[in-house]
């Protein structure tokens, strides 16, 4: 009987984590549970929701990118450089995203030709990307784009908001790619052991570093949107974002050895850290106490994580 | 007599699906030298493994100087005596000789700062008895490999051990450090230390022991004195097993030449290694372990960059500069650690058989799931892998069924050659059939078979032709009817070598 209850604890313990949280906040605070509030705690979710499901590529393969919120900050900005410029928001849209992959892609060319651990050049990229946000902003919010490019964050589909729409899409095709592509195959195979992906002919190399490129193209995801609803770029934006990131890879069952992990578990993980920081809002804790209450959560998902892993 | 100062009685072992040992009896008398001697995989290290209390034993006991010992574990062995010096010795090479030596029980000064003149001085005079000229402080990255074992030995000795396990301890030492060492040992037995002495290299035997065990398939065939045992007859008592094992062995037309290998070479693995396989063969590559065989396997398919060589598939020279290289030329690996190099654990019996061909049955990188799924499910029945279904993970497969895996992800590439290394290791009987049958199919099918193994019956058995590997070097290679297992084992031993120069072994060859 314990076992099973120690057992299920271990298996659905994000779940019913989340239900008990969901619970908790509706009976204190009266606003939760409507649909605005919902609504809103969904489209925040969704900024670092999206960076969460390319970062839980990374994770798959075993790696870790600690660069992502300072590569929101730089593709933000010029984003935001160029909309002021003038440029077409398609080319707008392209060149956001072509920052972020090419910030991806020099991450995943050193991790894999460097063969410096991922922590390290993640790390170092995260110092780069924020230096040249302060640079390129020279440490201004650059700020005002026309009502079309604020769509992007604030605009509505069938009474749906745009970000939402955004994330849920993002998560779908991660779901295919994940498991209906070689990509897929290889990102887990690679994170369950390298050394064999390799000795069976696989440029392991290559599937590597396309990861770092989605995780960055997510992170340019999240810049187009966090930049059109705050309409602005601020050249802190996305700061500390990693921490709200990875957090949801790992509370959603990713186990950051690589091998395992899924595009659902992240979905739930990051709905799940959205309500804790909107219902910690709401109850009006103070947000100091609100990042030890996340350090904590974080620390308590990897140690259910070594608790899983004990079994294999 | 009174001076037994070891005794292991009926030690049995086993591991899943394999007999380690059975019902095992040794003995070691104070200050002797005993040399324990088999093939590879007779059960020498196992039994070694039990006395230094890294396993237990399924059954047996074991004497320690009369007394019959209870606690089992590491520490417990240590403190009555027992110290085994591993072939990859044990030292932390980044610390000094000192540290190393001393390594948990530094001497203290009060106020719990470590005395490092007492610990200095205290290994000078531990070190006096070996006449070597070691500074306690240096690093022990910088020692060659022959006085790292001196230390490993003076570690042993202040443990105040008097029982001491050498296995292959001439491995990585040049000719004059294994006199060098054979002087030390001569020491240590007039000082009352008794040595178990475990060696491939049957020519120093004579030089050392004065007792030798032979131990074959984990059984204890026979404990004599030296003096009424010559060379001839200790490799017999090694190799000559009944051959209870079925081989079953096929006659296959061999065809024409499908990979040809011309002079491989790389420096302190392998040098000038060349051969031939054709279509429908099987070529066994045997030799001791260390002898490079792994190693020439691993070059040929690009995991080392070889730097002289040439290799030919059908008749066309070929530019390996990878394994990819060698995967898109029709070369397959089923490698010698199946669990780190040929398996991803965590997946699925069909993530790893299907994970050498998604490039060819996938359409824009989407795959072909319903191909897939038939193609797993054809290999599961073919092969007869057991597994519930082809969903479930491979680390839940016995030891046989993962090794099927392993060959379907190659079967279902459709190699020209494949390379087995140690096919059937930790597999039990049944399923060696098995496996040795898939081979012959794959050799009825065209291709070209390699076999490395150390199992000299395995390799006599199905083989067309074998290889003998010594030093990185073939040394001999037989027809399949000219060999027999006492010749080639005394080609592996290097006995029959006739220069008396040997490339370096591979351990501390570049140092």
């Amino acid at each position: 009987m314990k076992v099973t209850f120690v057992e299920t604890l271990k298996n659905y313990g994000i779940i019913l984590a989340f239900f008990i949280i969901l619970v908790v906040l509706s009976i204190s605070s009266p606003v939760f549970l409507t649909v605005n509030n919902i609504i809103n705690v969904i489209r925040q979710t969704s900024i670092y929701g999206i960076m969460a499901v390319g970062m839980t590529f990374v994770i798959l393969t075993g790696g870790i990118d600690l660069s992502v919120g300072s590569v929101l900050g730089v593709s933000g900005a010029i984003c935001a450089g160029m909309l002021k410029a003038g440029n077409p928001i398609w080319l707008v849209v392209l060149a956001t995203l072509g920052v972020g992959i090419a910030c991806g892609f020099a991450s995943g060319i050193f991790i894999t030709r460097a063969r410096i651990t991922p922590f390290v050049v993640t790390l170092g990229m995260m110092s780069i990307a924020r230096g040249l946000t302060l640079i390129y902003t020279k440490g201004y919010p650059i700020s005002g784009f026309s009502p079309a490019f604020r769509q992007i964050g604030g605009g509505y589909i069938l009474g749906m908001p745009i970000p939402i729409i955004i994330f849920l899409v993002i998560v779908i095709i991660a779901y295919i790619v994940l498991t209906q592509t070689k990509l897929g195959r290889y990102t887990y195979a690679i994170g369950g052991n390298e050394e064999t992906v390799r000795l069976s002919g696989i440029d392991s190399n290559f599937y590597k570093t396309l990861v770092y490129i989605i995780s960055g193209a997510t992170a340019g995801f999240s810049a187009l949107i966090l930049t059109s609803r705050l309409n602005s770029a601020e050249p802190v934006a996305g700061t500390g974002y990693e921490l709200d990131v990875i957090a949801a890879v790992v509370i959603g069952g990713a186990s950051l050895n690589g091998g395992r992990g899924s595009v659902w578990g992240t979905f739930i993980g990051s709905l799940l850290i959205g309500v804790i920081n909107n219902g910690m809002n709401l109850l009006g804790i103070s947000p100091y106490f609100q990042q030890v209450v996340k350090g904590l959560i974080i620390i308590g998902a990897v140690w259910l994580d070594q608790l899983r892993a004990k079994e294999d | 007599m009174d001076d037994i100062v070891l005794s292991m009685k009926g030690i049995s072992k086993s591991f899943p699906g394999v007999q380690a040992l059975k019902s095992v009896d040794f003995d070691l008398k104070k200050g002797e030298v005993h040399a324990l001697v088999g093939e590879n995989g007779a059960g020498k290290s196992t039994l070694m493994k039990i006395l230094s209390g890294l396993y237990r034993a399924d059954e047996g006991e074991i004497w320690l100087k009369g007394k019959k010992v209870t606690t089992r574990g590491i520490k417990a062995m240590i403190d009555a005596g027992v110290s085994v010096i591993y072939q990859e010795l044990n030292l932390i090479r980044q610390l000094s000789v000192a540290e190393n030596i001393f390594i948990g029980r530094e001497p203290m000064l009060p106020g719990g700062l470590i005395d490092w003149r007492k610990m200095y001085s205290d290994v000078r005079t531990l070190l006096k008895p070996f006449n070597i000229d070691i500074n306690p402080r240096t690093k022990v990255y910088m020692l060659s490999p022959a006085y790292q074992q001196v230390v490993e030995i003076a570690k042993a000795l202040s443990l105040k051990s008097d029982i001491l396990v050498m296995d292959e301890p001439t491995a990585p030492l040049t000719g004059n450090e294994v006199d060098k060492l054979f002087e030390i040992i001569h020491n240590l037995k007039g000082n009352g230390v008794s040595i178990i002495y475990i060696s491939h290299r049957l020519e120093e035997i004579p030089k050392v022991a004065d007792r030798v065990t032979v131990l074959r398939d984990g059984e204890k065939i026979l404990t004599k004195p030296l003096a009424e045992l010559t060379n001839a007859e200790i490799i017999k008592h090694m190799v000559g097993r009944t051959l209870t094992e079925q081989y079953p062995k096929i006659s296959i037309p061999i065809g024409e030449e499908v990979m040809r290998v011309e002079g491989l070479s790389k420096k302190g693995y392998c040098s000038n290694v060349s051969f031939s396989v054709r279509k429908g063969e099987i070529v066994g590559f045997t030799g001791l372990v260390g002898a490079g065989r792994t190693e020439i396997m691993q070059t040929i398919y690009g995991r080392m960059k070889k730097d002289a060589g040439r290799i030919y598939i059908d008749g066309k020279e070929v530019h390996i500069h990878g394994v990819r290289d060698a995967v898109r030329k029709g070369i397959g690996l089923i490698p010698e650690e199946r669990k780190h190099q040929g398996l991803v654990l965590g997946l699925s019996v069909q993530d790893n058989a299907t994970m050498t061909i998604l490039d060819k049955e996938s359409v824009f990188g989407f795959l072909k799931q319903k191909k897939l799924n038939a193609l797993v499910g054809k290999m599961i029945e073919i092969m007869n892998i057991k597994t519930p279904s082809a969903r479930q993970l491979v680390r839940y497969l016995s030891g046989g069924n993962q090794q099927k895996v392993i060959l379907a992800k190659w079967f279902l590439r459709n190699c020209k050659v494949y390379i087995f290394d140690e096919p059937t290791r930790g597999i039990d009987v049944g399923a060696k059939v098995e496996i040795y049958k898939l081979m012959q199919n794959l050799a009825k099918e065209g291709a070209g078979v390699i076999m490395v193994s150390s199992e000299l019956p395995e390799v006599l058995n199905m083989s067309d032709r074998i290889e003998v590997v010594f030093g990185g070097r073939i040394v001999k290679e037989f027809r399949r009817d000219e060999a027999d297992s006492e010749t080639v084992m005394e080609y592996a031993l290097g006995l029959r070598e006739k220069t008396g120069q040997q490339t370096p072994l591979v351990a501390g060859a570049e140092s």
